[in-house]
Order: structure tokens, then C-alpha cells, then sequence
């Protein structure tokens, strides 16, 4: 297992480089792969929940991808995807402990779906895929890389479904009052889970327009 | 005729390969091919020749529409002035109906054909024709209130997520016209439920509700209290959307559909009997005063008879196969009532019902061919041995 390298790698070779930025475009979880769909409907309403899950994946697909990376020369490969979860499920309660804790609302809002970020295909798919095989550090970034992907996605969405269902950003409301005096009405399919897959679906459709090597040939 | 002939083959020239425009040449075909039967035909294979082209089947369907959208022209004038108190003159009701619904209709084709045709130059395409329809159906499914912004917010979601995602024309899964009706009544379901529509301007006495409100209005009740007789909501001179309130007139465009053989009559007639089947079961049921509502009324009521004339008979979403079509028009009649009685938070089932047979009408299809290979299979095998 362990390969004896003469040469140490840069803190940000082109390759860790990589790791950081694929996830952002071309090997995005949500668009690409299609992975972490469930949460990305549930909690794109408004931005603030949205913003403060995307955070917490990146917290818990870093550092577990580092733990497992660190442990992997040791995890008996029978029950990998035992030690793989508790990993999981101890960082997430950590993470559900601190937002109780200091975002108690947003917290509130989220639910049952910061419990969930524990069955989150991208990190279960990043342990296996990455961590399994790569060193700590790689697989440190590529953890950042990939909860950043899966956030971006939230926030966009997010973005679009808060402007357009409730009239507000963050809270705030941003459309002019002028506008509901003339008779514009906030969409109330936007707040509705089927536009957060259709929000996603036009992303995915504009991506593959722009990135030709995306589309399936048949 | 002539005269347009000749200016049309004059400019010509700057549309096709090197000349000045182009890149706009679909709008130039599009025109073209709309005005007069094109004479291309296809060169090679064997082939059915048909006289009758896309653009001419739509214009049919935009013919049968028209009885029900002059009656509905009408009906919002005759709804008006009812609610406010007064007696005017036919052709006094039918102006002011006009003038509501035509602004609607200018709304609906602009926007709905401005996408087709950025569509079409986008991607090199021929314009699409099917939106010659649906740029008519959506004014006449929609209440005649309705802000005008959202007709194009409606119209342009069907048009971009309903149709052109899928590829245009024929390979829409769901009928654009619905789905630009379901987008409105669940993004602004106040101004779309229909049962408000007249209330703004209303003097005391009137109600205006819509049979299919008053109906769902007798669950809660115990007693459902028709405004209008059967023989009104037959006629159509109920509130309600555009089109949609004259079966009568539903009818005469059903007639001319049938009769030129570009609507199924096979489709229309089992989404009635699915319809029949589906409220007699649940007059035999009779739990709440909805159900003991007779079946014969659903199919007057609100949109039935308009989903099952002009919607479920849409040649794109429906089944293809000749059973299919009687399975998907059946299952269409029996949800659109169940939908109606036992879900009172929507009270027009006839477009979710039409929606979700849209989505299965592939696998209808699928399971007919399937049956149908085994069986010859097995008939095969029985000569065999």
C-alpha cells in the first residue's frame, strides 16, 4: 500500500489544484454526478438555511475524507463502510451540536436534514472514490472541493428560489414595493420542492450547452 | 394571394445560403410554409403522401376552438353584466368579452411564438408548429381576469421547461398548454382559482362562484347548492375559464375534429365513460354530499369536457396504440373526477388528471406492443407445433 516517494509534492501542485476546482465545474456532485439531489430540494428555499448546509457539508466531507484518508491503511476492507459511517454520524453530530448551539433558528429550519447529511451520497462517494486511496492532505482538498461544489449549487439555487418565491435575499426584501402595486405576486411554485428540480435542471442544461464533453452521446 | 406569392418569392433569395439574412431563414420558412402548402417533398425511401401538412392539422385544431372561444367571448360579457346588474345587448356582451380576452390571446401567441422562434434560429432549426395551438389553448383555460404578465410568465415556462428542454414539437412528454396552466395555479393560486373571477365588480346578490367551488364548497356543508342548473352549465353560461364553459360549443369543435379525423374519438369518448364510471361509483359510495353530486354533472362542469375534447386528444402526449388510447382516456376521465371529489384543495382535477396520463402514456404504449408480441408469439408457437 504504502509506495515510498522520493520526491514531496507542493502544498498546491496542479493536481491538488485540481481537486479543488473540478468539483466546480465539470465534476460537479449535484449537476455532473447527480448526487446530494434530496438535500439540495429541501433546503433551497431560502438562502440563509441553504448557505449554512452548504457550510456544514464542506466542514463534514473535509474532515472526514481527512480522517478516513488517515485511517485507511487500517480499516479492515470487510467493514469499511461501517468505520466509514461512524466517522460520518460522530462529525455530523458535532456539526448539529455547534449550529443548535449558535444558529438556533437556521438550525430549526433545517431539521431532520442536517441528520441526513450523515446518508449524503457525495460523502459516502468521495470516502470510497478518494479518500480510500489518496493521502491526507489530497484528500483534505478534495473534500473542500466537493462540499464547495454542492454548495454552489445550493446557493444558486437557493438564490433564485428566494428572489422569486418570497421577494426577499437573505431575508431582506429587494423587490421594489412599486412592483406589487402594480400587481406582480411572488411565485408560489418556487417555495413548492418540484422548482428547486427544475432551478437544477435548467443549471444542468445550461452547463452541458456550455461543456459539450458533458453530453451523454446516443 | 398572388401578389403575396410573388413578393414572398422576391425576397426569397436574401434568406437561403449567402444571401444577407441567413441566419433568420427558419422565420422566413416558418412564414412561408404558413401561408402556403409547401411544395418540398421527400426524396428518397418509401413514404405516406398526405396532402394535409402539419401547419394544416394545427389550423384545424385552432378552427374547432373557435365556437368555444366566441361563446366564451360572450360569457364574460354575459357574466359581467349579470354581476353587476345590468341587461346589455348581444353584441354589447360579446365586445366587452372581446376586449378582455383578446389582450389574453395577443399575449399568449407573442410570447409563446417570440421563444419558438428565438428557438428555432438558435439552434438552426425549422420553427415548430405546434404552438400555433397551444398559443391558442392557453387563453381559453384561464380565467378572464387574469394579469396579463402572467399569461407570459405561464406561457413562456411552458413553452422553455414543457417543450423546447425535450426538443420541440413531438417530443414534449406533457401537454404545453397544461403545463402552463398548472404553473399558474400553483405558483399564483389566488388569481387562478377560478372562483373569484367576478367577485371585484359584483353587486350583493351574485355569486360568483363556480359550480365545481359550490360543489366542493358541500363538503364541509353537507348540501351542495348549484347556482345554475344542468342545463346552464350544458349551455355554458356559468363563471368559469374562457373556454371552457360550453360544453355545447366543446362539442361542435368535437364534431370538427372528429370529422376531419384529426382528433380521437376513441380518446374522447373513453375519457367520458372513465368519467361516468368513476362518479357513478361514487354516487353508489355516497359518503359526503359531493359524491352524491350525479355523475352527469361532472361532465359539464368546469374543465371536463374541454380537457377531454382538446387536451387529452393532443397527438404528442397521448397514447399511439389504439388500445393505449382507450386506457389513457379512460384513466384520464376516473382521475379527473376522483381528483375533483376526494381532493377538494384542487378543485379542477381535469388538468392534473390529463398531466398524469401524459407521463404514462409511454408505458401504456409499451405494455400494448409487449402484449402484442406475445400474443402473435404464441400463436406463432401453436402453428409451429
Amino acid at each position: 500500500m504504502s509506495t515510498v516517494k522520493t520526491e514531496r509534492e507542493p502544498m498546491f501542485s496542479a493536481k491538488t489544484k485540481k481537486l479543488l476546482i473540478g468539483p466546480l465545474s465539470k465534476d460537479n456532485p449535484i449537476t455532473v454526478q447527480v448526487l446530494g439531489i434530496c438535500s439540495a430540494l429541501a433546503v433551497t428555499v431560502k438562502l440563509e438555511p441553504a448557505f449554512v448546509m452548504s457550510i456544514s457539508v464542506i466542514a463534514v466531507t473535509a474532515i472526514s475524507n481527512l480522517l478516513i484518508s488517515l485511517l485507511r491503511n487500517t480499516i479492515p476492507p470487510r467493514i469499511r463502510i461501517i468505520v466509514q459511517l461512524v466517522v460520518i454520524a460522530a462529525l455530523v453530530i458535532l456539526v448539529d451540536q455547534i449550529l443548535k448551539a449558535y444558529v438556533y433558528d437556521v438550525s430549526k429550519q433545517l431539521s431532520v436534514f442536517v441528520g441526513l447529511i450523515i446518508t449524503n451520497c457525495i460523502i459516502m462517494g468521495r470516502l470510497e472514490a478518494f479518500a480510500m486511496a489518496n493521502k491526507p492532505w489530497p484528500s483534505f482538498v478534495d473534500g473542500i472541493g466537493n462540499g464547495l461544489g454542492y454548495g454552489i449549487i445550493l446557493i444558486v439555487v437557493a438564490f433564485f428560489r428566494e428572489l422569486l418565491g418570497s421577494g426577499t435575499i437573505w431575508g431582506f426584501h429587494v423587490m421594489p414595493k412599486a412592483f406589487y402595486e402594480l400587481g406582480y405576486v411572488n411565485n408560489g411554485l418556487m417555495i413548492l420542492p418540484p422548482m428547486a428540480l427544475i432551478v437544477v435542471g435548467i443549471i444542468i442544461w445550461v452547463q452541458r450547452s456550455k461543456n459539450p464533453d458533458l453530453q451523454e452521446e446516443n | 394571394m398572388k401578389a403575396l406569392r410573388k413578393q414572398l418569392d422576391k425576397i426569397k433569395p436574401q434568406f437561403q445560403k449567402g444571401g444577407k439574412f441567413e441566419k433568420l431563414h427558419s422565420s422566413f420558412d416558418a412564414f412561408e410554409t404558413f401561408l402556403f402548402v409547401p411544395d418540398k417533398t421527400t426524396a428518397h425511401g418509401s413514404h405516406i403522401r398526405d396532402s394535409i401538412d402539419m401547419k394544416r392539422t394545427m389550423s384545424i385544431v385552432v378552427i374547432a376552438m373557435i365556437p368555444a372561444l366566441l361563446f366564451g367571448m360572450w360569457n364574460i360579457g354575459h357574466q359581467h353584466f349579470l354581476s353587476i346588474g345590468e341587461t346589455a345587448a348581444l353584441l354589447e356582451k360579446f365586445l366587452f368579452g372581446l376586449g378582455k380576452a383578446l389582450p389574453i390571446i395577443v399575449v399568449s401567441y407573442v410570447t409563446g411564438l417570440g421563444i419558438e422562434f428565438a428557438f428555432a434560429q438558435f439552434r438552426g432549426h425549422e420553427v415548430n408548429e405546434g404552438f400555433l395551438v397551444s398559443g391558442m389553448l392557453i387563453p381559453l383555460v384561464v380565467p378572464p381576469d387574469i394579469p396579463l404578465w402572467m399569461v407570459a410568465v405561464a406561457t413562456a415556462f411552458a413553452v422553455v421547461i414543457g417543450k423546447e428542454v425535450f426538443g420541440g414539437t413531438g417530443m414534449n412528454i406533457l401537454n404545453p398548454a397544461l403545463t402552463a396552466r398548472a404553473f399558474l395555479f400553483f405558483a399564483y393560486p389566488a388569481q387562478l382559482s377560478g372562483d373569484k373571477v367576478w367577485i371585484a365588480e359584483k353587486a350583493d346578490a351574485y355569486s360568483g362562484a363556480t359550480p365545481l367551488a359550490e360543489a366542493a364548497a358541500g363538503i364541509d356543508s353537507g348540501v351542495v347548492n348549484f347556482t345554475h342548473s344542468f342545463m346552464d352549465m350544458f349551455l355554458g353560461v356559468i363563471p368559469g375559464s374562457i373556454g371552457e364553459t360550453s360544453t355545447l360549443a366543446i362539442l361542435i369543435g368535437a364534431a370538427i375534429l372528429v370529422f376531419t379525423g384529426v382528433g380521437s374519438l376513441r380518446i374522447m369518448l373513453s375519457v367520458v365513460i372513465g368519467g361516468i364510471f368513476m362518479g357513478g361509483l361514487l354516487n353508489i359510495a355516497g359518503s359526503n354530499a359531493y359524491m352524491d353530486v350525479p355523475f352527469y354533472y361532472h361532465l359539464v362542469m368546469g374543465g371536463f369536457a374541454f380537457g377531454a375534447v382538446y387536451m387529452a386528444t393532443d397527438p404528442v402526449t397521448a397514447s399511439q396504440t389504439n388500445t393505449g388510447k382507450l386506457i389513457y382516456g379512460f384513466f384520464i376521465g376516473l382521475m379527473a373526477v376522483l381528483i375533483r371529489v376526494l381532493n377538494p384543495a384542487y378543485p379542477e382535477g381535469m388538468m392534473l388528471a390529463i398531466l398524469l396520463m401524459n407521463v404514462f402514456a409511454p408505458l401504456i404504449d409499451h405494455y400494448v406492443v409487449e402484449a402484442n408480441i406475445k400474443r402473435r408469439l404464441k400463436r406463432l408457437k401453436a402453428v409451429k407445433a
